[in-house]
C-alpha cells in the first residue's frame, strides 16, 4: 500500500465509496472477518474480546489499521534515519549524542517490528517501507554525503532528529482516537510517550528545552521544519482559554508561553504524511 | 506483557494502621482489576471512632449506606479517570512548589532553576485545568477536593533527593496516563490526556538526562521494554508508588476497567 493510498483511507468519502472498487472492497470487507477476529489479539495480548456492533467495528478497525499504517511509515522513516546517522561517521564517537542515537535507533527499529507484527496479527498487510531521501531533494546533508562538511551535517542531523521526534509525538497523538476500543491503543500510547522522551533529549542536546514553546521550532531549526510546529501555540484546552484562568499558585514568567509548553498538540494524518513526504522519494 | 492485576494489599495494611492514626495516608482501592466489580469493601469504619470533628453524621440518601460519606471517591467513567489524573497533577504541582522553596533550588545553577520553574508551571497549569474541566463536566461535588500531601520523606535541600523524586513522579505520571488511555470513553478526553502525557514524558526524559547526562537514561532500558514501549500502569500500581505522599483519604472504588482488557 502506498502512502498516498494510506492517506486516502482517511477520507470519509473513501469509506462510503468503497463498494465502487472491487479491489478496495477486497481489501476492507474481504479481510474484515479476519481482521475483526485477529484484532482481538493484535499485539499478542489476550483481550476480553468484547462484542462490538459489526458496523461500528468495521469503521473502527478500518481507521485503526490506517492509523497503524501511518505510524509504521513514520517509524520506517525514523528507524532508517537513525541507522544511517550512526553509520555516517558524522556523530562524534563516544559522544552523548552517539549514545542517545544508539538508544533511539534501538527503539525505532523495535517500533517497526512491533507495528508490523501487530498489523499482521490483525490480518492487515503492513505497508512497505518507502524509499527515503534524507536530504529532502538536496536541502539537507545530514550524513555528509555531499561533503557539506562535518559541522553542518551534524547540525542538520540533530535538527532532523528533533523534527522527526516532535512529528512522531504529534502524529501518534492525532491517531489515538482512531485506536479507541482496540487493543492497539495502549501500545500506541506507550510508543507515543517514548517518542516524547526522545524529542526532549534531542532538543536538550541541541541546547533547547525539552518542551515546545508557542509554535517555535527553536533556534537553528531550518524553516522547512516549521510545519512540525504549526498549531502548537494553541492555548485553549477543553474549551477553556488557559491564559485567562486564575491559577491557585503564581505562574513564573510568561503565562502564554507556559500554557503552550504544558500541552502538546496533535496533527492530522494528512499533516504527518505531508511532513514525512518531504523525505520520501518512492512510496514503497 | 502486562503485569497481572492484583488487589493491593497496601489497602488492608493501611486500614489497620489507620486505627492508630486516623490521619495517616491511605488510598483505598477497590474494583480494580477484578472482573469489573467493586470487590473491596471500604474497611475503615473504625476510623469514625477517631474522628475528632464528629462531622460524620451527614445523612446519606442512598439506599445502601455509603461506608464512609466523608471520604471522596474518584468516581466512575471518564470523570473518575479525570479525577485520578487530577490527583496526580495535584501531587506533582505540590512537589514542584516545595522544590522551589527548598535549599537545592536556592543554590541550583540557573539552567536547573529554569527547568524546575517550567516543570512547576506546567504542573500547576495541568492541575488547575483539571479542576476547571472536571467541575464544568461533573459539578463541584464530583470534583476531587484539594488534597494534602506529606512530602517529609523528601530532602528538598538535596539535589539527589529532589531529582530522584521528580524522576519517580514523572515516570509514574507517564505510566499512569498510558495505562488510563484505554479506560477513557470520550475521544476528546483521550486526546487531552495525550496532550498532557507527552509533556510528562518530556519532563521525565529531561530529569533523567539531568541525573545522568551522558547516557541513554532519558529513555532507559529500566523503563522502555524490548518492543520500545514505555510504562503503562494500572491505577493500583500508581497509588502504590504515589500513595505514600498523599495524606488526604480518598477511594478509587469505581474507576472504569480497560475497554479492551489489554
Amino acid at each position: 500500500m502506498s502512502i498516498i493510498k494510506l492517506l486516502d483511507e482517511f477520507s470519509s468519502e473513501k469509506l462510503t465509496a468503497r463498494h465502487s472498487s472491487r479491489r478496495e472492497m477486497f481489501n476492507t470487507l474481504g479481510s474484515f472477518g479476519k481482521k475483526a477476529a485477529a484484532a482481538a489479539i493484535p499485539f499478542g495480548l489476550a483481550t476480553s474480546g468484547k462484542a462490538r456492533a459489526a458496523t461500528a467495528a468495521f469503521f473502527q478497525e478500518n481507521s485503526a489499521v490506517s492509523a497503524l499504517q501511518l505510524a509504521l511509515t513514520l517509524e520506517y522513516l525514523e528507524a532508517e534515519f537513525y541507522i544511517k546517522a550512526l553509520d555516517s561517521g558524522v556523530i562524534p564517537g563516544g559522544s552523548r549524542a552517539e549514545k542517545v542515537y544508539m538508544q533511539i535507533s534501538k527503539h525505532e527499529t523495535a517500533h517497526v517490528d512491533f507495528l508490523k507484527a501487530g498489523l499482521e496479527g490483525a490480518g492487515a498487510t503492513p505497508v512497505e517501507s518507502p524509499t527515503f531521501d534524507f536530504t529532502a531533494g538536496g536541502a539537507f546533508d545530514p550524513f555528509n554525503e555531499n561533503n557539506t562538511g562535518q559541522e553542518t551535517a551534524y547540525a542538520q542531523l540533530l535538527a532532523l532528529a528533533q523534527a522527526f521526534e516532535d512529528t512522531g509525538v504529534r502524529a501518534y497523538k492525532g491517531q489515538a482516537a482512531n485506536l479507541m476500543g482496540t487493543a492497539f491503543l495502549e501500545p500506541a500510547l506507550q510508543i507515543h510517550s517514548v517518542e516524547a522522551r526522545h524529542a526532549s533529549e534531542i532538543r536538550r542536546i541541541r541546547g533547547l528545552e525539552g518542551w515546545i514553546t508557542l509554535d517555535n521550532r527553536g533556534e537553528g531549526m531550518p524553516e522547512a521544519t516549521q510545519a512540525v510546529y504549526d498549531g502548537e501555540a494553541n492555548v485553549t484546552q477543553g474549551g477553556v482559554d488557559l491564559t485567562t484562568l486564575s491559577y491557585a499558585d503564581p505562574i513564573i514568567g510568561d503565562l502564554t508561553e507556559a500554557v503552550t509548553q504544558a500541552f502538546d498538540e496533535p496533527i492530522t494524518a494528512e499533516t504527518a504524511t505531508a511532513i514525512a513526504g518531504l523525505f520520501i522519494v518512492d512510496e514503497g | 506483557m502486562k503485569k497481572p492485576k492484583v488487589k493491593v494489599d497496601v489497602i488492608e495494611a493501611s486500614s489497620k494502621k489507620s486505627k492508630n492514626n486516623s490521619r495517616r495516608k491511605f488510598i483505598k482501592l477497590g474494583g480494580l482489576g477484578i472482573a469489573g466489580s467493586s470487590f473491596l469493601l471500604y474497611g475503615c469504619n473504625e476510623d469514625d471512632l477517631f474522628d475528632p470533628g464528629g462531622e460524620r453524621e451527614r445523612p446519606q440518601p442512598q439506599p445502601e449506606p455509603d461506608p464512609d460519606p466523608e471520604v471522596f471517591d474518584l468516581g466512575s467513567g471518564d470523570v473518575g479517570i479525570l479525577n485520578y489524573a487530577y490527583a496526580l497533577e495535584q501531587l506533582e504541582a505540590a512537589f514542584y512548589t516545595q522544590v522551589r522553596a527548598g535549599g537545592y533550588y536556592a543554590g541550583a545553577p540557573q539552567e536547573e532553576k529554569d527547568l524546575f520553574d517550567d516543570l512547576y508551571n506546567h504542573e500547576v497549569i495541568h492541575r488547575d485545568f483539571f479542576k476547571v474541566a472536571i467541575t464544568a463536566a461533573a459539578g463541584e461535588e464530583n470534583t476531587l477536593p484539594d488534597l494534602e500531601f506529606d512530602v517529609s520523606s523528601i530532602d528538598f535541600d538535596s539535589r539527589d533527593s529532589v531529582l530522584a523524586t521528580a524522576m519517580a513522579l514523572e515516570d509514574t505520571g507517564v505510566g499512569a496516563y498510558n495505562g488510563a488511555g484505554d479506560r477513557i470513553a470520550d475521544a476528546t478526553y483521550l486526546t487531552l490526556a495525550g496532550k498532557i502525557v507527552s509533556v510528562e514524558a518530556r519532563h521525565a526524559s529531561a530529569i533523567r538526562s539531568l541525573i545522568n547526562p551522558d547516557s541513554a537514561d532519558f529513555a532507559g532500558d529500566d523503563i522502555i521494554d524490548e518492543n520500545g514501549l514505555d510504562l503503562a500502569y494500572d491505577p493500583s500500581e500508581v497509588f502504590e508508588i504515589a500513595g505514600g505522599f498523599i495524606s488526604t483519604d480518598f477511594t478509587a472504588d469505581n474507576l472504569p476497567e480497560p475497554m479492551t482488557g489489554a
